[in-house]
C-alpha cells in the first residue's frame, strides 16, 4: 500500500507540473481576461469551473495559478534546504563557538512564528515572487540545518572521513564529497516536507492578499470566494482542492522517501 | 527540578530578548516616515517637525532608542495605533477573549478527537482502518485550515442553514451574562472546528506512532507478563509513556495554532486579535502588526518553555541528564 501512495503522490505532482508548464496552451482563457457576465456556475458553455464575479474563467486562473504555488514551493524549499545544509554542515564540522553561535541563530529562527512573520515582513516590505520566496527560504532553513548538522556529527568521526582527511583532503572537500552525499537522505525528506509547507504558506499569505499582485495565485482566489460564498461555491471549491491536491502529494511522498530511506523506521513508524 | 527550571528560564531570555531587537529593528524599517504618520499630510513648519522628532526621541542615536523602546516595553506601552486611535496594547486586550476562546475550543476539540483515534490506529495496525486513518490524517494535515472554513460555511451555514458564519454575536443582540455566553456558542462552533482540523490530524499521527512504540518496549511485555489486563497495561504503561511526544506536539505547534487562528478568524469575521492583524495590514498600521508579532513570538517562546517543565515533569531523566 505504501507503492500506492507513493505512485499516487508523484502521479499528481508530475500532472500539475505539466499543467503549470503547459498552462498556456491548455487553458481556454486568459487567466485575467474578464468577461461580460460574471458568476457563471461550472458546466457552463466554455467554462467547465464556472467563472468569477468578473467573468474570469476558473479553470484557467487554477492552471496559471499552479506555477506561482509550485515555483514558489520549490524555490523556496530547495533555498531553505540549501541555506540549512550549508549552515548544518559548518556547524556540525567545526564545532565549538562556530557551532554555538549558529544553532542559536538557528533556534531564534526556530521560534518565531513563520506565518505572522512573514505576514508582517511582506506588509512591511511589499510583495512579489521573488521576494516571496526569499522570505519563505529565510524562515523555513533552521530544521534542515540542525539535521544536516547531526548527520555530519555522527559522520565526522567515521573511518571514510578519517580516511579522507589522512590523504590530505581539505575541509570543504571532506564536507561536500565525503559527508554530505552521506547526509543527504533526510535532507532531501525535509526538503520534500518543506515544500508542501512552503506551498501552504503562499496560499496563506495571498489569502490575506499579500501574494504577488500581478500573478493568478490560488489563494487570492480564495480571498475573493470569500465575499461570494452565498452566490458562487465553484470559486472557494476549486482553487483550494487543487492546494490540498499538491500539499497532500508532497507531504505523502516525504513520508514515502521517509519509509525508502530510512528502512530502520519502517517498523515503528 | 527548581535547577533545571532556572536553567531553561536562563536560555529562553535571550530568545525573547532577541525577538524585542528584532522587533525594534523591524519598527525602524516601517515604510513611510514616522514625522508624516503623527503630523499627517499637512505641510507642517520645519520647527514643528523638529519638534515632534525630540518629542518621540527619533532624533537620538539608535541604541539610545532601543533603550527607550525597552523602557516603554516594561512600561506595558506598546505603541499607538493611528488607525484606531488608541494604545495598541488596549485594542490587543480588548481582542484577545475571543482568541483564546476559539484557540482553547479548538485544543480541546483536537485532543478529543484527535488522541482517541490515534489510539485506536495503533490498536488496528496494518488493517485497512489504519490506513484509512493514516491517509486521513496526512490530508487533514495538507487542506489549508482557513479553505475548511470557507467548505463548513458552505454546507453549514449556506447550504443548511444550521449555524451562524460570521461573527461572535447576533448584531440585535441585547442579553448579558450568562445568556450572552451561551449565545456564542452556535457562532464558536464552525471556527473551531476549522481551526482544530490540522492539530486532529497531527495529534492522530503522533498518538499512533507514540503508542506503537510503547506497545513494543519491553516494559509492555513485563507488565502483561505479571498479568496486568490489556485495559490497565493501555492506561498505567503505554499511555503514560506515549503522553511525552504528545505533549511535545502540541506545546510545539502552539505557533501553528495561533497562525490558524489569524486565517480562521478572517473567515468567520470573528473579533478576535487575528482579525485585528488582517484589519492592520489592510490599513498599514504598523505599530498593531509589530506588536502582534511581538506577542506571539512571546507566546510561542513561553509555550516552548512550559512544554519543556511539563515533559522534565513527566520524564525525570531530562532534568538529571541536562
Amino acid at each position: 500500500m505504501a507503492r500506492t501512495r507513493t505512485l499516487l503522490a508523484l502521479g499528481i505532482i508530475v500532472l500539475f507540473v505539466l499543467l503549470a508548464v503547459f498552462a498556456g496552451q491548455i487553458a481556454p482563457f486568459d487567466p485575467f481576461q474578464g468577461g461580460q457576465e460574471g458568476l457563471k456556475p461550472p458546466g457552463s458553455p466554455g467554462h467547465l469551473f464556472g467563472t468569477n464575479h468578473i467573468g474570469q474563467d476558473i479553470l484557467s486562473q487554477i492552471l496559471y495559478g499552479a506555477r506561482i504555488s509550485l515555483a514558489v514551493g520549490v524555490s523556496a524549499a530547495l533555498s531553505a534546504s540549501l541555506i540549512g545544509a550549508v549552515v548544518g554542515s559548518l556547524a556540525g564540522f567545526f564545532g565549538g563557538w562556530v557551532d554555538g553561535a549558529l544553532m542559536r541563530l538557528s533556534e531564534f529562527f526556530q521560534v518565531l512564528p513563520r506565518f505572522v512573520l512573514a505576514l508582517v515582513i511582506v506588509a512591511f516590505f511589499g510583495s512579489g515572487t521573488v521576494k516571496l520566496i526569499v522570505v519563505l527560504a529565510i524562515l523555513s532553513w533552521p530544521q534542515t540545518a540542525r539535521l544536516a548538522r547531526a548527520q555530519i556529527l555522527s559522520l565526522r568521526e567515521s573511518t571514510f572521513v578519517e580516511a579522507a582527511r589522512l590523504s590530505g583532503m581539505r575541509a570543504p572537500a571532506i564536507i561536500l564529497r565525503e559527508i554530505l552525499p552521506n547526509a543527504l537522505a533526510p535532507i532531501v525528506i525535509v526538503g520534500s516536507l518543506d515544500i508542501a509547507s512552503a506551498i501552504l504558506l503562499e496560499a496563506s499569505l495571498s489569502f490575506f492578499g499579500l501574494g504577488d499582485p500581478n500573478q493568478v495565485s490560488w489563494g487570492f482566489m480564495l480571498n475573493l470566494a470569500q465575499a461570494y460564498l452565498r452566490q458562487a461555491w465553484w470559486m472557494a471549491l476549486f482553487p483550494g482542492l487543487a492546494i490540498s491536491a499538491v500539499v497532500l502529494s508532497f507531504n505523502l511522498l516525504g513520508d514515502a522517501l521517509n519509509d525508502v530511506l530510512n528502512p530502520r523506521l519502517r517498523e515503528s513508524a | 527540578m527548581w535547577r533545571y527550571i532556572l536553567k531553561r528560564l536562563a536560555q529562553a531570555f535571550p530568545l525573547v530578548l532577541g525577538v524585542v531587537i528584532f522587533n525594534f529593528t523591524l519598527i525602524q524599517f516601517a515604510p513611510g516616515d514616522p514625522v508624516t504618520a503623527l503630523v499627517g499630510d499637512y505641510p507642517a513648519t520645519e520647527e514643528y517637525v523638529r519638534q515632534v522628532r525630540s518629542d518621540y526621541g527619533l532624533d537620538k542615536p539608535v541604541p539610545e532608542r532601543l533603550a527607550l523602546y525597552l523602557g516603554q516595553l516594561a512600561r506595558g506601552n506598546l505603541g499607538f495605533s493611528f488607525a484606531n486611535r488608541m494604545p495598541v496594547g488596549e485594542l490587543i486586550i480588548q481582542r484577545l477573549g475571543p482568541t483564546l476562546m476559539l484557540m482553547a475550543t479548538a485544543l480541546s476539540l483536537a485532543l478529543l478527537i484527535g488522541i482517541p483515534l490515534g489510539i485506536s490506529a495503533a490498536r488496528s495496525r496494518g488493517r485497512l482502518s489504519d490506513w484509512v486513518a493514516q491517509v486521513g490524517a496526512l490530508a487533514g494535515y495538507s487542506v489549508p485550515d482557513f479553505w475548511m472554513g470557507q467548505i463548513l460555511i458552505l454546507i453549514f451555514a449556506v447550504g443548511l442553514a444550521w449555524l451562524p458564519s460570521q461573527g461572535m454575536r447576533s448584531a440585535r443582540s441585547s442579553a448579558t451574562g450568562l445568556e450572552a455566553t451561551l449565545e456564542v456558542l452556535p457562532y464558536l462552533i464552525l471556527p473551531a472546528i476549522a481551526l482544530s482540523f490540522r492539530y486532529v490530524a497531527l495529534l492522530s499521527r503522533i498518538t499512533r506512532s507514540a503508542m506503537l512504540d510503547a506497545l513494543g518496549a519491553d516494559y509492555v511485555m513485563g507488565a502483561r507478563a505479571k498479568g496486568l489486563s490489556e485495559r490497565r497495561v493501555l492506561i498505567a504503561h503505554v499511555l503514560r509513556n506515549a503522553a511525552l511526544p504528545i505533549v511535545t506536539v502540541i506545546g510545539y505547534n502552539v505557533g501553528l495554532l495561533i497562525a490558524g487562528s489569524a486565517l480562521i478568524e478572517t473567515v468567520f469575521s470573528w473579533p478576535g486579535v487575528g482579525r485585528l492583524l488582517f484589519d492592520s495590514i489592510s490599513k498599514r498600521d504598523y505599530p498593531v502588526m509589530t506588536a502582534i508579532l511581538m506577542m506571539v513570538s512571546i507566546t510561542v517562546v513561553s509555550a516552548n518553555l512550559l512544554t519543556d517543565l511539563v515533559y522534565a515533569a513527566l520524564d525525570p531523566r531530562v532534568r538529571i541528564a541536562r
